[in-house]
Order: C-alpha cells, then structure tokens, then sequence
C-alpha cells in the first residue's frame, strides 16, 4: 500500500482533486503504467495502428450495439420486422445499425491486419506468447460474436447459415447430435435458438471479450511492445532508466494512433455512407428476405471473414481425407527412418500413426471437416512453440522466407475468395491444395523456419527521424 | 511466511472443502446447462401431418413442413424410376444400408426407397450441415453439376448431389442418404407423414 501524499503547498483544484482520488484508488499510477509513462519502441510504422484501431471498433461496436438493443426484438417472428423498423422508422436507426454490421466487418479487417503484424515481426515470440495466446482467444470470442449476431436479423442467411454451423456440431462422434440439439435448444434453429443466441451476444461473449482485452493488454505493457526489428529494447537503458529506442506512449503514440483513427474514420464513413453493403459482402443481399426454414437460398455462403475457414470445411471430402492419411503415413515413416528418437519412441509414433490413420478412416469426411476448419484457428495458439527461427522479425529473416509468407497469406486469400463461391469441382480442387499449404506453413514451421542464413540483427532499432 | 512450517492437517481440510465446493458448484450448474434443452413446449410440438398427394402430378414436388422440417413429396416419372438402378456404382451407399435404423424404415428399404415406387417422401435436409438441397430435374450441363447429370437434388451449400430417391452420390461432403421419414398412407391418395403402420 502506498504511503499517503500530503497535497503540496499552493496546488490547484485540480490538482488537489488528483491528490484526493490517487490516495484512494492509483488513477494516476494506471494512466502511467499503462499508457503516459509506458515506453515503446520509437521505430513504430503504420502496422502498428491496428491495435488501437481494434480497441476503437470494438467500443464503436458496443455502443452502437446498446443503441440497436433499444429497438430490436429477439423473436422470430418479430426480429426481421424489427430491423427492418430500425432502419425505416427509428430517427436515425439506420445510421446505428450501418455503423454496427460495417463495424463488424471492419472489426475483422482491423485484426486480420493486426495478427499479420504478429506474425511478420515475430511479436509472439518469448516473452510474448501468453499476449498473442490472449489475442487468438480474442479472435475466437471474435467469431463467436459475429456468428451470433449474424442470426438476429432473422434473414434466410442468418437462418440458413446458423443451420449449417450449428450443424458442425452434430458431426462429431457420440455426443454430436445432442450437443447440436443443446445448442439450438429444439429440433431444428427455431425461437428459442435467436433468443440463447441474443443473450449471448449482447451480454456473454462481449463480457468474455472485454476480459481478454484487458488481460491482453496489461500482458503487453507488462513485457512492452516488440517493434518491426524484433530486437529487445529494455537491454539497452539510458541514464533516466528508460529504454534508449523507447518513448513514452503520450504524447508520441496518442498522435500516432489519432493520425490513425481519422484516416480509418475517412473509409469506414466512406463505406457506412455509400456502400454500407459493402457489395454484398458486408451484408448479404439474401439477407433481407425474411428466414424461411422450408427453403435454401440457391447459394449460400457465410460473410467474408469466415470464408477461408469454410473453404477448408468444404475442401475435405473423402479423396482429402485419403490425402491426409497417405501424408500422416509418410511424416510417420520419416519421423522412424530419420528422427533423432529412441527405440521406444519410435514405436509410439508408429502406434500413433496407425490409430490417426485408422480414425480418419472410420469417422466421416464430415467430422474431419469440422476438425480441420477448427483446428485450422487453434493452431494458432501453438505458432509461439512452431516458429524457431533464430530471429523474431521477417527484416533478418532469409529472403526466401517471405516467399513461404506470401505464399501462406495468397492461399488464405484464395480460400477466402473461394468460399464466397458456389462450390466447384476446380474450386474445390483449388481449396484442398490451399488448406495443405495453410497447415503445411504452421506444421512444417519447426523445420523450414530455422533453414538458411540469417542477417545480422543489430544493436539498436532502425529508425530515421523525419 | 516462508519460513513457516506446513499445517498438514489445515492443508487436508483446505483441499477437502475446495473438493467439496468444487463439486457444489458443478451440482449447481446443472440446472442451468439443463434449460439449454428443448424446452416441454418445443418438445410437444412434431404431430404428424396429413398430406394429399391427389394433385400431385409425374415431376412435381410438393414440401410440407413436419416438425419444423421440410419434408418432399416427389411424384417421379416412370422413366425417373427406371434410372435408378443404373446409378448404383457411382452412390456412396445406393442400396441404403448406412444408418439405415434411423434414416429408412424397413419399408423403404428398396431401390425406389418409398412404399410406392413413384411416390418418393424424403426429409429435404442435407444430410452433411442441414442445409435444403434444390431442385435439379432437369437433366444436362448445368453449374455446379457434372455433365452426364440425370436429375435429381443439389445442395447450394456444399455441392453434394443426390439422385431421384434421395440416395447421395460419391465423394461428397454428404455421408448419408436424405432421411426418409416415417410414412403410410391411410388412402389411395392420403399420405400421414410422422406416423407408420405397426406391423
């Protein structure tokens, strides 16, 4: 407990006002640990916006969302007709609800960006793992989020596209069907599934998201940012203490960040204004015929930002599940012929391959399905024990890297594009080869991340004043 | 504190009564995890339906829905029928025996999978993620469907494909054939769906 300050002579109300609140709760020591005082590294450049950026959407998001709670309905048969209320009738409804579904998908923009940052410049490497383990729990309560709230508009997308995800959980073996049935909580998604999905949307995951913000940024300012070098900062103090490459948060970063916000506030206006469908990406044309549980729209697909995943849903078919079996066969046999193990592990890796091999082929493609696009975000977590690459940011990194980065970032592209598509026979074709190269980048990573030759990573950050 | 010798017995007594409250919390969660469940309401709904089929005429379809479901009534051509057994090597499962307990009664175990051979009642959900598949009789080229196409149903989500008994084709998302509810007809022309003759 901190000793009590006495106000010194001749201050100000305010000050004096300060005084009183910091000897009873630390309002100063929190502004200063968490952004006045808190140094960052001075060789900051644009990638670094996003963070903030996610921050600003997300309490855009929550009170834009307090505001369309006021009017909607979470009834079937009321919600379609209430939305369409909000934007016809409520003053200014439709400004609040544009501002929410473009914020949703500007939400997913802002941190696809930040985790690239995260994943170019190493910024989940030791120290920072539990930070980036934070933030891919943010990504999931992210997707969540959207999900659910993608039903309450009660239109056939919501209708059909809550069907099908709720369905995934059907697939899985034993227990599949009446977990299905708990979440929709009846036979088919019906009432009482938007009104559980209402609750969750607007009151438990938002409470689990504003949680692992918290715990995501006081994770951060404990460790302190990495920065586009990849090198450490604190190892290089000057006399006052503070890193040499570090300036303090305010007022460096405050301008930083608002120079950020008005360019960011230009195009998503922009989009709000004059293109709040986003050409039917953002908020799909289906979408406004009322949910008809008898009848699939011609062509559904779920909103852009979970494109890629399901690509990957769709991708494994009965030929990508023999695809993978003969892959995890192969790994299995050059793990016995060449792996550094004993006797003993290698017959357990034996035993293990064959029992994956024997379930792949015993559960449906179905399942397998459900488990790649899933396994497909949880990998994530693990990119802090996948990467072993001598050196944190791509700038040191072998050339050759950036290829495989590319490479990864192309396919994630593609599977995205593909998704929004009607299925295809080369599409899918397309969309199995692109999930091998997004698994093979994060699997094969303890290998091809430490190949060739490194550049020298130096002393202090690259930085030019202007 | 460091310093301080552990109090075993203390100790047994803190983690016996963390056990303790543990398992009250785990017992207090259940009635909450419990109202996830279809509720009694939700329960009660799913009487069967009736249906007359008299209008129905050689290439239409009609939906009702059961249980919140829909389920179709294809009145097939007698040429439609005749396919049927042709298609067998290139179905996953073209004489219905996977989950066969649960996705066609007894009745319907044939190569028409219904009780008449041109009247075919199928639930219109696809078997992979739920979705309704569409339409396709026409057969010929058309998106998203192979060349040498007969007729039959694609679903828009996925892209799996089933013949005119609802039998799904191979190396699809779809693993099973649709559901054939359970059905009889108590006329000529008077079809129940959601209940069967006792045998």
């Amino acid at each position: 407990m901190a000793e009590f300050q006495p106000v010194p002579a001749n201050a100000s109300t305010g000050e004096k006002l300060l005084n009183w609140v910091d000897n009873r709760f630390p309002l100063s020591k929190l502004w200063n640990d968490q952004w006045g005082k808190y140094y960052a590294p001075k060789n900051f450049n644009f990638w670094y916006i996003f963070g903030s950026l996610a921050m600003l959407v997300l309490v855009m998001q929550i009170l834009t969302g307090i505001f369309l709670t006021m009017h909607y309905k979470p009834d079937a048969s009321l919600a379609f007709a209430s939305v369409e209320y909000i934007m016809r009738d409520v003053p200014w409804g439709w400004l609040v609800r544009y501002m929410h579904s473009t914020g949703a998908s500007a939400f997913f923009i802002v941190v696809y960006l930040h985790m690239f940052r995260g994943l170019i410049y190493g910024s989940y490497r030791k120290p920072r793992e539990l930070i980036w383990i934070f933030g891919c729990a943010i990504f999931l309560c992210l997707m969540a989020e959207a999900f659910m709230g993608y039903l309450l508009p009660w239109g056939q997308m919501s209708y059909w596209g809550a069907q099908v995800i709720v369905n995934l959980f059907s697939a899985v073996p034993f227990i599949g069907p009446d977990l299905a049935l708990l979440i929709r909580g009846d036979y088919v998604v019906g009432d009482a599934t938007l009104n559980r999905f209402f609750s969750f949307h607007v009151i438990a995951v938002p409470l689990v998201l504003l949680g692992l913000v918290v715990a995501h940024l006081i994770a951060l300012h404990e460790v302190g940012s990495n920065n586009p070098d990849g090198i450490d900062i604190k190892s290089k103090l000057g006399p006052d203490g503070h890193p040499l490459d570090g300036i303090p948060s305010h007022p460096f970063y405050t301008v930083h960040d608002m120079f950020g916000v008005c360019v960011f506030l230009f195009i998503f206006s922009a989009v709000v204004f004059f293109a709040p469908e986003g050409g039917g990406y953002f908020l799909e044309y289906n979408n406004y015929i009322e949910a008809n549980p008898l009848k699939t729209p011609a062509h559904i697909a779920p909103v852009w930002y979970f494109t890629p995943f399901y690509s990957m849903l769709r991708a494994t078919t009965d030929l990508m599940v023999n695809v993978l079996a003969v892959i995890l066969a192969l790994a299995a046999v050059l793990g016995i012929l060449r792996g550094n193990f004993r006797a003993t592990g290698k017959i357990v890796l034996a035993v293990a391959a064959i029992v994956a091999v024997v379930l792949l082929k015993t559960f449906d493609a179905k399942f397998w399905g459900v488990v790649v696009m899933g396994g497909a975000v949880i990998i994530l977590f693990f990119l802090p024990w996948l990467d072993r690459s001598p050196v944190r940011s791509i700038r040191y990194r072998p050339d050759w890297h950036k290829i495989v980065y590319g490479l990864m970032v192309f396919f994630f592209l593609v599977l995205g594009y593909l998704g929004s598509q009607p299925p295809s026979a080369a599409g899918n074709y397309v969309s199995q080869v692109g999930t091998l190269v997004y698994f093979g980048f994060f699997l094969l990573m303890p290998w091809w991340s430490r190949l060739g030759t490194f550049k020298p990573v130096p002393e202090r950050v690259t930085f030019k004043s202007h | 504190m460091s310093d301080q010798t552990i109090d075993s017995g203390k100790r047994t007594w803190i983690i016996a009564s963390s056990c303790a409250g543990v398992v009250g919390a785990g017992f207090a969660a259940v009635p909450f995890v419990s109202s996830f469940q279809p509720s009694e309401r939700a329960r009660a709904a799913g009487a069967p339906v009736e249906v007359d089929i008299g209008s129905l005429r050689a290439g239409e379809k009609l939906t009702v829905e059961w249980r919140g479901q829909p389920v179709w009534i294809v009145r097939r051509t007698p040429e439609q029928v005749s396919e049927l057994p042709k298609l067998d090597p290139l179905l996953a499962d073209p004489k219905s025996q996977r989950n066969a307990d649960e996705l066609t009664p007894p009745y319907a175990r044939n190569e028409a999978r219904s009780i008449k051979p041109e009247v075919l009642v199928v639930v219109g959900i696809c078997t992979h993620l739920g979705c309704s598949p569409t339409d396709k009789f026409v057969p010929g080229p058309q998106p998203s469907l192979p060349d040498n196409w007969i007729g039959g149903f694609l679903c828009p989500c996925h892209g799996s494909t089933f013949d005119m008994a609802g039998r799904v084709y191979k190396d699809k998302p779809a693993p099973d054939n649709l559901r054939v509810p359970p059905h009889m007809y108590v006329a000529d022309n008077k079809l129940v769906i959601g209940e069967e003759k006792k045998a």
